[in-house]
């Protein structure tokens, strides 16, 4: 299990990378902290022609605080958010889900924005992204646009990035509200059999549901009494097309999203 | 801007260990097989070469890193330290080695490698480990033989050892 070659660009300034991805977009990958593009190398299931490594550039290294969203650009390490000191104040859902995501060996390298670029549909990243209603920051040689998580997520590891397009940031809406995250893995900081998000709303709950379909989906409780809240999420588990696969069957995922979903939903509720 | 070509060899240089190091690898050369077959540094062991069995885990800029998904050109001027940096002389053994030693925290000794890399840099950061946490770090190991309570064992005894305490009684591990 080797990569296949590839050119490997060091840049040194945001615009060589942009440059890089508006010539051959569809054949360069960005790596960052490498922790979900290189088994994809190794593997050969990405072989890209070119490979921009973002590393170095220091104005993709931030997390800044402003109106209300923590801004984290893409080469913020997820061990360097875990360890942000404002963050269980600031995104108390990210610091609940963020020790799931991988072990300490990969969080030391492995970036934010690289989980969300991944998109693999049982990672813990994606999935507080889409239930805290977050964005993802693009950036082009030619413009800049802001997609929401719920619009960036395409289907299994499939996004709405255009190819000559570099994730420059996410950003999470700064939440005091009240929130709870769950997951099943057979080990700690393997990928999630199902993992859960719920935040609360005006109305309500917003639950998110990982490990299940091929992306993240989200859905919104209104306060219901126990019975009706049972049926409503016994409909949702079988919305989500859970499939049989090595790690479990599609009926333990959708008692698990049953069990987990009430179980949180009924944490966040005031 | 660097670029790099594929198919030609290129000048990484590092530090390994504290001492300076180099050799020549293309774009797509792993740093486990850099390390293991340009330096000949063969203590970093490679199994499942897609990160999650641990085996290859090093420090890289004092960061614990899975060498099989770090590419060689990567650690142009970074600082590695490998297993082999872990004894304080030659002939001799770390505490934590020597806790692994007196325990039986190995066996056919494959994972060990990563496993010292991981528990050193852990002991350093945490010097009072609780069990659950020790146990927490090695979920990013897999090891087949011990069934891990001896490397429990033998981590706790290592950290209760660097922190002064010699009773080494501290674990019902």
């Amino acid at each position: 299990m080797k990569p296949a070659a590839f050119d490997y660009v060091r840049a040194e300034h945001l615009d060589e990378v942009l440059a890089g991805l508006a010539h051959q977009g569809g054949d360069t990958r960005i790596i960052a902290g490498g922790q979900s593009l290189m088994p994809m190398l190794n593997m050969r299931l990405a072989r890209p022609r070119t490979l921009i490594d973002i590393m170095r550039l220091p104005e993709l290294a931030r997390i800044e605080r402003k109106n209300g969203n923590i801004t984290v650009g893409a080469g913020v390490r997820q061990a360097t958010l875990l360890a942000w000191p404002e963050l269980g104040e600031a995104l108390a859902l990210v610091a609940q889900a963020l020790p799931w995501t991988g072990h300490v060996q990969t969080r030391s390298r492995g970036t934010v924005c690289g989980s969300i670029a991944h998109a693999d549909p049982s990672a813990e990243l994606p999935l507080v992204l889409c239930a805290l209603d977050g964005e993802v920051h693009l950036r082009s040689a030619k413009r800049r646009r802001r997609v929401s998580a719920r619009d960036f997520f395409a289907g299994m590891m499939a996004t709405t990035r255009a190819d000559d397009e570099l994730i420059e940031a996410v950003s999470f809406p700064a939440d005091q509200r009240r929130c709870a995250f769950r997951e099943v893995a057979r080990r700690h900081g393997d990928f999630a059999i199902v993992a859960c998000a719920a935040v609360a709303t005006q109305d309500g709950v917003r639950l998110a549901v990982g490990g299940v379909a091929d992306m993240p989906v989200t859905r919104e409780f209104p306060q219901l009494e126990s019975g009706a809240l049972d049926d409503a999420l016994n409909s949702f588990a079988y919305e989500l097309g859970a499939r049989d696969d090595v790690h479990a069957s599609a009926r333990y995922r959708r008692d698990l999203v049953r069990l987990i979903g009430a179980d949180l939903i009924r944490e966040v509720l005031p | 801007m660097s670029r790099l070509p594929a198919g030609q060899r290129h000048t990484v240089q590092f530090a390994l260990n504290g001492k300076p190091c180099g050799g020549e690898a293309e774009p797509r050369m792993l740093l486990t097989d850099f390390l293991r077959h340009e330096i000949g540094a063969t203590g970093t062991h490679v199994g499942c070469e897609h990160g999650v069995c641990g085996a290859c885990t090093v420090e890289i800029d004092g960061k614990l890193a899975r060498a099989c998904l770090t590419l060689a050109v990567q650690v142009d001027d970074c600082e590695v330290r490998t297993v082999e940096g872990l004894a304080p002389a030659s002939g001799s053994l770390s505490i934590l080695q020597a806790a692994f030693k007196r325990n039986h925290a190995l066996q056919c000794g494959f994972c060990t490698a990563g496993i010292l890399m991981s528990l050193d840099h852990f002991l350093r950061e945490t010097p009072r480990p609780s069990e659950q946490e020790v146990r927490d770090l090695l979920t990013g190991h897999l090891c087949r033989c011990t069934g891990y309570t001896p490397i429990v064992r033998a981590a706790m005894e290592a950290a209760a050892e660097m922190a002064g305490d010699k009773s080494r009684e501290k674990s019902d591990a």
